[in-house]
Order: C-alpha cells, then structure tokens, then sequence
C-alpha cells in the first residue's frame, strides 16, 4: 500500500498530499500524520470527497488510510 | 502575570478586554494597545494596511479614538530594504485613515519579519465599550464576514480565485472606524472585536462565566466570505481554529443541524476581524442604515437572552 508521510507539515501541506494521492487514484492508500489539525482535515477532505478512510492511532501519530 | 492593585487601571491583564484602560483624569481614559505579526499576505504594502487595522481596531473596539501610535518591526537582515519600506508604508497609509499619528518605533533583527502598532486611545470614562456586558434583550451585530483564517491558507497554495482572494485582502484591511463610528451615538452594551479566537472564541469572553446570560447565535445569519464554506468543508482550516474550538469547549451548545463547515468557520482565527455589539433591537436597525450610509455592513446574528444551559448556543 502506498504510504505518504505528512508528519512535521503544516497545513494546508497535509491535505494537498492526500488530494494528490487521491487524484492518483491508486486505493487504499494510507497518509501519515502527527498532529490532530491535519488529521481533522483531512477527515473533512475525505468526507467532501465521498472518501471511506480508516484511522489508527499510535502515540501521537495518526495514519489515515483511504480505503476506497 | 502578577494583579496591578491601582485604582486608576480600569481595564488591566486580570480581564480579557481588548486593550488596557487607565483613568488619567475623571473625564479622560488613556486605552493602550499592542498587536503585530508575521506576513499573511506576500504583498508587504499590504501587510502593512492588514497589520496597522489590526492593531488599531482593538482602539475602535473600545470605543476610543486612535491618537498615537509606536511602530514594532521585526526583521531578517537579508530583507530588501525596499520590503521594509513597504510594509511601512503600508502601516503609514492606515494611520493616517484613522488620523492617527505615527510618533516612532523600534525595529530589530529576526529570523522572521513581523510587524505592528503599539497604539493609544483616548476615550470619556464613560463612554468606554467593555467586552463583558452584554444586556438580556438586546441583540448581537457582527460588521465584517468570516474566514480570513481558511482563506489566507487555502490563499498560500492558491486554492481559490484572484476575486475572492481581493476581498480577502481588502476585508482585513479594513478599519474597524466605521463599525465603531456609526454605533457611537447607540447604547452599545458590549463590544469587542473578532480576531485570533474566532467568532465563538470572543463571543464566549462577551457571554461570560456567570451564568448571567446566554448568546444565541443564528448559524445561517452568519456573513461569510465567499469561498469560505468550501475550503472549510475541504479541511484547509489553520491550526488556530481547531484550538479556539478546545478553548471555548463546553461553553458553547452546538446544534446538530448546524452544517459542520459553518461551526468551523466560527471558530476560525481571523486577522483584522470586525466588531462584534450588543445593542437594543431598535439600535441596532440604526445601526445598519448608518452602517449603509457609510457604504459598510452590519449584521444581526443573534440575541442575549436570560442564562440557558450554555453561554453560547448556536442554532
């Protein structure tokens, strides 16, 4: 599966990595963050798209994979 | 921060009010200011106009009239000169909208440019608009539209038009003098302006913590910059709005009807944001007519009523 790593950016760097992702079209696909604020925006990206994403948690990092 | 015991110091750190008060004489309130920071914008002219209304507006807020002001420049020392003078420039052109005087300032070398005002205020004692005395029955007034936070950051990677980008720009450009001007003849029961908090953020310190009374905020009455609802809904939201929502907590009933990009933007950290009033129904259809006349807006978007289960209630 293929992984984007968003940690350490700052918005809107975070969003515009899983839109480019997404435009790749490639499913699932996972995006790696390590603050709440990306990952509250890009539940809010994923759900403008119709995007199904799943979301684990571990420590402070969050990976957010769109599934379909 | 230490408790200033001087009975002179009317408003002082231990409130939440937007600028300091001291009683120079019984008739004469001196209102001090600060504000200044980095470029939200790439034009430095520009971020001069945005950073000097911003600072000036906590003045307009209070319901003083802007008299003098210091300037406080932070800057990197491979800057261009000519993008100093800029930004200068910038904060000289909104002084002197506002017929303040600009009597010096300080710069200094950082790895990062800033830049903003130090400003003071005159006012009667009297006269004063404090942030925390909103009166049951009167209703609530905002005078610019929201979501400069979401949109200077879709604005950094261009995720929107050059026409809303303008307004952007103008909007936070502008005084708040007017907004303040057109109210100064109304009983204004409480005022503040909207600016890093957001909209709920400030609402929440207008509502306070004593269960006197409770804002009802009309969601759909909300102003907002066009664009805004879109980028919100899109997740490109700055930090600060989802820390203004952690600050204001449980202080605020949400409905659940209320779409979440709106309650977003209620949140969003504004630069240079408009003045939010309380003031009697009848006052505030004034209000928006001489806010008319003045080629402004003001818009009603809610009410103080009696305490209910929440300072804040958005419907």
């Amino acid at each position: 599966m293929k992984k984007v790593d968003a940690r350490g950016l700052s918005c809107p760097e975070p969003v515009l990595l899983a839109k480019a992702a997404m435009d790749a079209g490639e499913y699932p696909f996972a995006v790696l963050v390590d603050d709440t604020t990306p990952l509250e925006n890009i539940k809010r990206f994923a759900n403008q798209n119709n995007k199904t994403i799943e979301v684990d948690e571990a420590g402070n990092e969050y990976t957010i994979t769109f599934v379909k | 921060m230490p408790k200033v015991n001087d009975g002179r110091l009317i408003v002082g750190y231990d409130s939440s009010d937007d600028a300091s008060v001291y009683l120079a004489r019984e008739d004469l309130a001196i209102v001090q200011t600060i504000d200044f920071f980095p470029p939200i914008v790439d034009d430095p002219y520009e971020f001069g106009l945005i950073a000097a209304a911003n600072a000036i507006s906590d003045i307009y807020a209070m319901n003083a009239k802007p008299v003098t002001a210091l300037n406080l420049i932070l800057v990197p020392s491979c800057l261009p000169l000519e993008m100093v003078r800029e930004i200068l420039r910038g904060g000289a052109d909104k002084a002197l909208e506002a017929g303040l005087i600009i009597a010096g300032g300080h710069s200094i070398e950082d790895d990062e440019p800033k830049y903003g005002l130090s400003v003071m205020g005159l006012a009667h004692p009297d006269e004063l608009w404090r942030n925390d005395t909103p009166r049951i029955g009167d209703v609530l007034l905002l005078t610019k539209p929201l979501g400069t936070g979401a949109l200077t950051t879709a604005m950094k990677v261009e995720l929107i038009s050059k026409e809303t980008e303008r307004l952007v720009i103008e909007t936070m450009a502008r005084l708040n003098k007017n907004a303040a001007e057109a109210a100064c003849d109304l009983d204004v029961s409480a005022a503040t302006d909207v600016t890093g908090f957001g909209l709920l953020g400030h609402a929440a310190e207008m509502a306070g913590g004593n269960k006197r009374c409770s804002l009802i905020i009309d969601s759909e009455k909300l102003p907002l910059l066009p664009e805004a609802l879109d980028q919100a809904a899109g997740g490109i939201l700055p930090a600060g709005a989802y820390r203004n929502r952690g600050f204001v907590g449980d202080r605020v009933k949400i409905a659940y009807s209320v779409q979440l990009a709106r309650a977003d933007l209620m949140f969003d950290p504004q630069t240079s944001g408009g003045l939010l009033l309380t003031m009697a129904p009848s006052d505030a259809l004034k209000y928006v007519e001489e806010m008319k006349n003045r080629g402004e807006d003001a818009f009603v978007i809610g009410e103080v009523t009696e305490y209910r289960s929440h300072p804040l209630e958005v419907i």
